[in-house]
Protein backbone atom coordinates (compact mmCIF):
# COMPACT_ATOMS: atom_id res chain seq x y z
CA UNK A 1 0.00 0.00 0.00
CA UNK A 2 1.21 3.52 -0.77
CA UNK A 3 0.55 5.98 2.02
CA UNK A 4 1.05 9.63 1.14
CA UNK A 5 1.87 12.05 3.90
CA UNK A 6 1.26 15.69 3.08
CA UNK A 7 3.90 18.05 4.42
CA UNK A 8 2.98 21.67 5.08
CA UNK A 9 5.39 24.32 6.31
CA UNK A 10 5.16 23.76 10.05
CA UNK A 11 4.06 20.11 9.98
CA UNK A 12 6.05 18.29 12.65
CA UNK A 13 4.49 14.83 12.91
CA UNK A 14 5.06 13.94 9.26
CA UNK A 15 8.15 11.86 9.95
CA UNK A 16 6.51 10.02 12.84
CA UNK A 17 3.62 9.10 10.53
CA UNK A 18 6.01 7.97 7.79
CA UNK A 19 7.97 5.89 10.30
CA UNK A 20 4.82 4.12 11.49
CA UNK A 21 3.59 3.61 7.92
CA UNK A 22 6.87 2.13 6.73
CA UNK A 23 8.74 0.60 9.67
CA UNK A 24 5.84 -0.38 11.91
CA UNK A 25 3.10 -1.46 9.51
CA UNK A 26 5.42 -2.26 6.60
CA UNK A 27 3.82 -0.15 3.88
CA UNK A 28 5.35 2.33 1.49
CA UNK A 29 5.32 5.89 2.79
CA UNK A 30 5.86 8.95 0.66
CA UNK A 31 6.03 12.62 1.55
CA UNK A 32 4.01 15.02 -0.59
CA UNK A 33 4.98 18.70 -0.41
CA UNK A 34 2.00 21.02 -0.04
CA UNK A 35 2.91 22.91 -3.24
CA UNK A 36 2.35 19.79 -5.34
CA UNK A 37 -0.88 19.60 -7.30
CA UNK A 38 -1.06 15.82 -7.65
CA UNK A 39 -0.92 13.03 -5.08
CA UNK A 40 0.43 10.37 -7.40
CA UNK A 41 -0.71 6.78 -6.98
CA UNK A 42 -1.77 6.64 -3.36
CA UNK A 43 -3.98 4.24 -1.43
CA UNK A 44 -4.34 6.49 1.60
CA UNK A 45 -3.44 10.04 2.59
CA UNK A 46 -2.41 11.31 6.01
CA UNK A 47 -2.53 14.97 6.97
CA UNK A 48 -0.11 15.00 9.90
CA UNK A 49 -0.01 17.09 13.04
CA UNK A 50 2.01 20.22 13.61
CA UNK A 51 1.57 23.94 13.30
CA UNK A 52 1.05 24.53 9.61
CA UNK A 53 1.76 28.18 8.77
CA UNK A 54 2.33 28.88 12.45
CA UNK A 55 -1.43 28.55 13.08
CA UNK A 56 -1.78 32.06 11.61
CA UNK A 57 -5.34 33.40 11.37
CA UNK A 58 -6.87 30.10 12.58
CA UNK A 59 -5.42 26.62 12.90
CA UNK A 60 -5.45 25.02 9.46
CA UNK A 61 -6.90 28.11 7.77
CA UNK A 62 -3.94 28.88 5.51
CA UNK A 63 -2.99 25.24 4.92
CA UNK A 64 -6.43 24.37 3.59
CA UNK A 65 -5.76 26.68 0.65
CA UNK A 66 -2.47 24.95 -0.24
CA UNK A 67 -2.29 23.74 -3.86
CA UNK A 68 -2.26 20.05 -2.80
CA UNK A 69 -5.61 20.35 -1.04
CA UNK A 70 -7.59 20.28 -4.31
CA UNK A 71 -6.04 16.89 -5.01
CA UNK A 72 -6.80 15.73 -1.46
CA UNK A 73 -10.42 16.80 -1.88
CA UNK A 74 -10.70 14.97 -5.20
CA UNK A 75 -9.11 11.86 -3.65
CA UNK A 76 -11.58 12.00 -0.75
CA UNK A 77 -14.50 12.47 -3.15
CA UNK A 78 -13.51 9.29 -4.97
CA UNK A 79 -13.61 7.40 -1.68
CA UNK A 80 -9.88 7.43 -0.89
CA UNK A 81 -8.94 7.05 2.78
CA UNK A 82 -7.88 10.33 4.38
CA UNK A 83 -6.69 10.50 7.98
CA UNK A 84 -6.17 13.91 9.58
CA UNK A 85 -4.37 13.92 12.90
CA UNK A 86 -4.44 16.96 15.19
CA UNK A 87 -3.48 19.86 12.89
CA UNK A 88 -4.50 17.54 10.06
CA UNK A 89 -7.99 17.33 11.63
CA UNK A 90 -8.06 21.13 11.88
CA UNK A 91 -7.15 21.39 8.19
CA UNK A 92 -9.93 18.92 7.28
CA UNK A 93 -12.42 21.11 9.16
CA UNK A 94 -11.24 24.30 7.47
CA UNK A 95 -11.38 22.62 4.05
CA UNK A 96 -14.95 21.48 4.61
CA UNK A 97 -14.07 17.79 4.24
CA UNK A 98 -15.38 17.42 7.79
CA UNK A 99 -18.06 19.57 9.43
CA UNK A 100 -17.49 21.89 12.39
CA UNK A 101 -14.64 24.01 13.73
CA UNK A 102 -12.08 24.07 16.51
CA UNK A 103 -12.13 26.57 19.35
CA UNK A 104 -9.41 27.36 21.84
CA UNK A 105 -9.25 24.75 24.62
CA UNK A 106 -11.71 25.50 27.40
CA UNK A 107 -8.92 25.93 29.96
CA UNK A 108 -6.75 27.93 27.53
CA UNK A 109 -3.80 25.59 28.17
CA UNK A 110 -1.88 23.71 25.57
CA UNK A 111 -2.65 20.14 26.66
CA UNK A 112 0.15 17.64 26.10
CA UNK A 113 -0.65 14.37 27.85
CA UNK A 114 -2.03 10.89 27.44
CA UNK A 115 -5.81 10.72 27.32
CA UNK A 116 -8.36 7.95 26.96
CA UNK A 117 -10.79 7.75 24.08
CA UNK A 118 -13.66 5.33 23.55
CA UNK A 119 -14.17 3.75 20.14
CA UNK A 120 -17.77 4.64 19.31
CA UNK A 121 -17.88 2.99 15.92
CA UNK A 122 -15.67 -0.02 15.18
CA UNK A 123 -17.01 -0.54 11.68
CA UNK A 124 -14.92 2.06 9.91
CA UNK A 125 -11.77 1.82 7.77
CA UNK A 126 -9.90 3.39 10.71
CA UNK A 127 -11.24 1.33 13.62
CA UNK A 128 -12.12 -2.12 12.26
CA UNK A 129 -9.37 -3.73 14.37
CA UNK A 130 -10.89 -2.30 17.57
CA UNK A 131 -13.94 -3.64 19.34
CA UNK A 132 -16.93 -1.37 19.97
CA UNK A 133 -16.50 0.61 23.15
CA UNK A 134 -12.80 -0.24 23.41
CA UNK A 135 -10.86 2.33 25.42
CA UNK A 136 -7.62 3.48 23.83
CA UNK A 137 -4.88 5.46 25.51
CA UNK A 138 -3.47 7.96 23.03
CA UNK A 139 -1.51 11.17 23.59
CA UNK A 140 -2.83 14.60 22.67
CA UNK A 141 -0.85 17.81 22.12
CA UNK A 142 -2.94 20.82 21.17
CA UNK A 143 -4.28 24.21 22.21
CA UNK A 144 -7.24 24.19 19.81
CA UNK A 145 -9.07 20.91 20.15
CA UNK A 146 -12.34 22.19 21.52
CA UNK A 147 -14.60 20.83 18.80
CA UNK A 148 -17.69 22.86 18.01
CA UNK A 149 -20.54 22.55 15.56
CA UNK A 150 -24.13 23.74 15.36
CA UNK A 151 -26.86 21.58 17.00
CA UNK A 152 -28.27 20.37 13.67
CA UNK A 153 -24.88 19.13 12.46
CA UNK A 154 -24.19 17.54 15.85
CA UNK A 155 -27.47 15.62 15.66
CA UNK A 156 -26.64 14.33 12.21
CA UNK A 157 -23.11 13.31 13.33
CA UNK A 158 -24.68 11.36 16.18
CA UNK A 159 -27.46 9.86 14.06
CA UNK A 160 -25.06 8.66 11.34
CA UNK A 161 -22.50 7.19 13.76
CA UNK A 162 -19.94 9.73 12.57
CA UNK A 163 -18.52 10.32 16.04
CA UNK A 164 -15.72 7.76 16.08
CA UNK A 165 -13.82 8.67 19.27
CA UNK A 166 -15.00 10.34 22.48
CA UNK A 167 -12.78 11.41 25.36
CA UNK A 168 -13.38 9.28 28.44
CA UNK A 169 -11.66 8.03 31.57
CA UNK A 170 -9.78 4.74 31.89
CA UNK A 171 -13.08 2.96 32.52
CA UNK A 172 -14.67 4.35 29.38
CA UNK A 173 -16.90 6.90 31.13
CA UNK A 174 -17.11 10.36 29.55
CA UNK A 175 -17.10 12.93 32.33
CA UNK A 176 -16.17 16.60 32.63
CA UNK A 177 -12.64 15.93 33.90
CA UNK A 178 -12.00 13.25 31.24
CA UNK A 179 -12.56 15.87 28.52
CA UNK A 180 -9.24 17.72 28.14
CA UNK A 181 -10.40 20.64 26.03
CA UNK A 182 -14.14 21.16 26.47
CA UNK A 183 -15.06 19.69 23.11
CA UNK A 184 -18.74 19.36 22.32
CA UNK A 185 -20.21 15.97 23.27
CA UNK A 186 -16.66 14.85 24.29
CA UNK A 187 -15.79 14.52 20.59
CA UNK A 188 -12.18 13.48 19.91
CA UNK A 189 -12.64 12.24 16.35
CA UNK A 190 -15.27 12.29 13.60
CA UNK A 191 -15.62 10.95 10.09
CA UNK A 192 -17.43 12.31 7.06
CA UNK A 193 -20.84 11.00 5.96
CA UNK A 194 -19.30 8.71 3.32
CA UNK A 195 -17.01 7.25 5.99
CA UNK A 196 -13.64 7.52 4.24
CA UNK A 197 -12.33 10.70 5.92
CA UNK A 198 -11.42 10.68 9.63
CA UNK A 199 -10.19 13.57 11.74
CA UNK A 200 -8.89 12.95 15.25
CA UNK A 201 -7.11 15.14 17.79
CA UNK A 202 -5.14 12.35 19.57
CA UNK A 203 -1.89 11.18 17.97
CA UNK A 204 -2.01 7.44 17.15
CA UNK A 205 1.43 7.67 15.49
CA UNK A 206 2.93 8.45 18.88
CA UNK A 207 1.84 5.16 20.43
CA UNK A 208 2.10 2.51 17.76
CA UNK A 209 4.87 0.20 18.92
CA UNK A 210 6.03 -1.75 21.95
CA UNK A 211 9.23 0.26 22.40
CA UNK A 212 6.97 3.19 23.37
CA UNK A 213 5.11 1.07 25.92
CA UNK A 214 1.82 1.73 24.17
CA UNK A 215 0.52 0.17 20.99
CA UNK A 216 -3.05 1.47 21.04
CA UNK A 217 -2.38 3.81 18.13
CA UNK A 218 -1.24 0.85 16.03
CA UNK A 219 -4.88 -0.26 15.78
CA UNK A 220 -5.78 2.80 13.69
CA UNK A 221 -3.06 2.13 11.11
CA UNK A 222 -3.68 -1.63 11.16
CA UNK A 223 -7.37 -0.94 10.51
CA UNK A 224 -6.52 1.20 7.49
CA UNK A 225 -4.33 -1.54 6.02
CA UNK A 226 -7.00 -4.19 6.68
CA UNK A 227 -9.61 -2.01 5.01
CA UNK A 228 -7.41 -1.34 1.96
CA UNK A 229 -6.63 -5.05 1.61
CA UNK A 230 -10.31 -5.95 1.72
CA UNK A 231 -11.01 -3.25 -0.85
CA UNK A 232 -8.22 -4.55 -3.11
CA UNK A 233 -9.60 -8.11 -2.86
CA UNK A 234 -13.07 -6.91 -3.80
CA UNK A 235 -11.73 -4.95 -6.75
CA UNK A 236 -9.65 -7.90 -7.99
CA UNK A 237 -12.62 -10.22 -7.92
CA UNK B 1 -9.66 51.43 -1.01
CA UNK B 2 -9.02 50.39 2.54
CA UNK B 3 -11.17 47.73 4.16
CA UNK B 4 -11.33 47.58 7.92
CA UNK B 5 -12.56 44.09 8.71
CA UNK B 6 -13.80 42.91 12.09
CA UNK B 7 -14.02 39.16 12.70
CA UNK B 8 -15.84 38.21 15.89
CA UNK B 9 -17.03 35.00 17.50
CA UNK B 10 -20.71 34.35 17.03
CA UNK B 11 -23.00 34.87 19.97
CA UNK B 12 -23.08 31.88 22.28
CA UNK B 13 -19.67 30.55 21.16
CA UNK B 14 -17.40 30.07 24.15
CA UNK B 15 -14.48 32.51 24.22
CA UNK B 16 -11.98 31.19 26.79
CA UNK B 17 -9.55 34.03 26.02
CA UNK B 18 -12.21 36.66 26.55
CA UNK B 19 -13.24 35.06 29.82
CA UNK B 20 -9.65 35.03 31.09
CA UNK B 21 -9.26 38.71 30.21
CA UNK B 22 -12.58 39.53 31.88
CA UNK B 23 -11.45 37.85 35.08
CA UNK B 24 -8.13 39.64 34.87
CA UNK B 25 -9.87 43.00 34.48
CA UNK B 26 -12.00 42.29 37.52
CA UNK B 27 -8.88 41.45 39.52
CA UNK B 28 -7.33 44.68 38.30
CA UNK B 29 -10.15 46.68 39.87
CA UNK B 30 -12.83 46.79 37.23
CA UNK B 31 -15.59 44.77 38.93
CA UNK B 32 -18.17 46.19 36.52
CA UNK B 33 -16.67 44.30 33.57
CA UNK B 34 -19.31 41.70 32.87
CA UNK B 35 -18.09 40.19 29.63
CA UNK B 36 -15.16 40.38 27.21
CA UNK B 37 -15.14 38.97 23.69
CA UNK B 38 -11.93 38.87 21.69
CA UNK B 39 -11.97 39.12 17.92
CA UNK B 40 -9.68 40.06 15.07
CA UNK B 41 -9.22 43.34 13.27
CA UNK B 42 -7.71 43.39 9.81
CA UNK B 43 -6.81 46.30 7.53
CA UNK B 44 -6.74 45.30 3.91
CA UNK B 45 -5.62 47.69 1.18
CA UNK B 46 -7.21 46.95 -2.16
CA UNK B 47 -6.28 48.51 -5.46
CA UNK B 48 -9.84 49.16 -6.51
CA UNK B 49 -11.73 52.42 -6.97
CA UNK B 50 -15.27 51.06 -7.37
CA UNK B 51 -17.06 50.72 -4.04
CA UNK B 52 -19.26 47.83 -5.19
CA UNK B 53 -16.38 45.85 -6.66
CA UNK B 54 -14.27 46.32 -3.55
CA UNK B 55 -17.18 45.27 -1.38
CA UNK B 56 -17.73 42.11 -3.40
CA UNK B 57 -14.07 41.21 -2.99
CA UNK B 58 -14.09 41.84 0.75
CA UNK B 59 -17.17 39.70 1.25
CA UNK B 60 -15.66 36.89 -0.79
CA UNK B 61 -12.33 36.96 1.07
CA UNK B 62 -14.14 36.95 4.41
CA UNK B 63 -16.23 33.96 3.45
CA UNK B 64 -13.36 31.99 1.93
CA UNK B 65 -10.59 32.69 4.42
CA UNK B 66 -10.73 35.57 6.87
CA UNK B 67 -13.70 34.31 8.88
CA UNK B 68 -14.84 30.78 9.62
CA UNK B 69 -18.63 30.85 9.14
CA UNK B 70 -19.11 27.98 11.60
CA UNK B 71 -17.98 30.07 14.56
CA UNK B 72 -17.38 33.64 13.38
CA UNK B 73 -19.20 36.68 12.00
CA UNK B 74 -17.60 39.49 10.06
CA UNK B 75 -18.34 43.11 9.27
CA UNK B 76 -16.35 45.71 7.43
CA UNK B 77 -15.98 49.38 6.61
CA UNK B 78 -14.64 50.57 3.30
CA UNK B 79 -12.91 53.90 2.99
CA UNK B 80 -11.28 55.57 0.05
CA UNK B 81 -7.63 56.26 0.48
CA UNK B 82 -5.59 58.64 -1.59
CA UNK B 83 -2.64 56.74 -2.95
CA UNK B 84 0.76 58.44 -2.86
CA UNK B 85 1.51 60.01 -6.22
Amino acid sequence: MNIGIVVFPGSNCDRDCAYVASDVIGQSAQFIWHQETSLGEMDAIILPGGFSYGDYLRTGAIAHLSPIMDAVKAFAKQGGLVLGICNGFQILLESGLLPGAMLRNRGLSFRCEEVYVRVENAETPFTNQCHPGQVLKIPIAHAEGNYYTDPVTLSSLQANAQVIFRYCDADGQSTGPSNPNGSLDHIAGIRNAAGNVLGMMPHPERCAERALNNTDGFLVFQSMVASLKTQARLTAR
Amino acid sequence: MKAKIYVTLKEGILDPQGRAVQQSLQTLGFPAVEDVRIGKFLEVDIVETEQAAAEAQVRSMCEKLLANPVIENYRYELTEVSLPK
